[in-house]
């Protein structure tokens, strides 16, 4: 498998763990290790002052993973490009995914102020991961405001459907020089097999080995399924008949009975 | 003297921000500090005074996808 490389960083794993909805953090921290990532979210709250609850980067921060601050909860560039300081000053790293939904029902991107967060963060010094529409144009305008990845989603974010947006996807992939990370949506090994199939760069998941019967084991699985996609990928997949015509593997020589 | 830190009314004998981060026992570790929604660096800490009902707001990592 190739390395991915991003912002001139290499990374072994192409799968992306996002920290949210675990039942312990004791079980987050498995299932990183389980997911064999090399790159995890998280985001910001404030501090409750009497709250002495444990440290959640405590169970995040290991050798060999980026860690990738998220600016949720903002809802317009200003607000982000704050949140993108806080967490730079918070975590000590300028990765940042750029996330900036304004309607809290169906969290999705506000394409407009993510363009216009990019351009300003990238002039700021950091490395932009924006999670975005799946937007073929939208992508390209992200690319060239100096975004270091596009992070096109799937499906709405937390809904497990899979690949609802994959033909454009595909032209994404077509167009992209930056690696593009399927975020959002993804809900089982086959739908990250699936994307890594088609050529995406890496995959980001949260929802579904969160909230999965066995998180760890779950994590393993995803591990696997973008390994296996991705390899396929590479290995050069064979191309599908339009038609519904049978094309043997084996010789149809009638041996039985001729 | 009165702050507010993170909408919460203290009372302090901070002076400083680096006074008060440690007055609240915050760790000084994996925190960023924004006073009236800029964020200030931790090595002005020590340089920046507080002032009667200034607000404070201190963040930490919390999960999230």
């Amino acid at each position: 498998m190739e390395k991915l490389v991003i912002a001139g960083r290499e990374f072994s794993s192409r799968l992306f763990l996002g920290t949210g909805k675990f039942d312990s953090n004791a079980l987050m921290a498995k299932a990183i290790e389980a997911s064999g990532t090399e790159m995890v979210t998280v985001a910001m709250k404030r501090v409750e002052l009497e709250d002495k609850e444990d440290d959640l980067l405590t169970h995040v921060v290991r050798p060999g993973i980026q860690l990738l601050p998220n600016t949720s909860g903002v809802r317009n560039a200003e607000e982000a490009v704050f949140a993108a300081q806080m967490a730079r000053e918070a975590f000590g790293t300028n990765w940042l995914k750029l996330e900036i939904h304004p309607d809290p029902r169906y969290l999705l991107p506000d394409s407009t102020e993510t363009l216009k967060a990019t351009e300003e963060l990238v002039k700021l010094g950091f490395v932009v991961l924006p999670y975005c529409q799946a937007d073929p144009t939208l992508c390209k305008h992200l690319e060239e405001a100096g975004a270091a990845t596009v992070m096109p989603l799937g499906a709405p974010i937390g809904t497990n459907k899979g690949l609802q947006t994959r033909d454009f996807l595909r032209i994404i992939i077509e167009q992209a020089n930056v690696p593009v990370v399927v975020d959002a949506g993804i809900g089982a090994p086959s739908h990250a097999a699936e994307a890594m199939e088609m050529g995406a760069s890496a995959c980001l998941v949260n929802t579904a080995i969160a909230v999965a019967g066995d998180p760890v084991a779950m994590a393993a699985a995803f591990k696997q399924a973008v390994e296996a996609g991705r390899t396929a990928y590479e290995a050069g997949l064979g191309l599908q008949a339009e038609n519904m015509v049978a094309e043997a593997s084996s010789p149809l020589t009638a041996f039985l009975n001729e | 003297m009165k702050v507010w830190v993170n909408n919460k009314e203290v009372e302090t004998a901070a002076v400083s921000l680096a006074s008060l981060v440690e007055d609240l026992s915050l760790p000084a570790q994996g925190i960023a500090v924004a006073v009236e929604n800029r964020m200030v660096p931790r090595t002005q800490w020590a340089d920046y005074a507080l002032s009667e009902g200034m607000r404070v707001v201190v963040v930490k990592a919390a999960c999230g996808g």
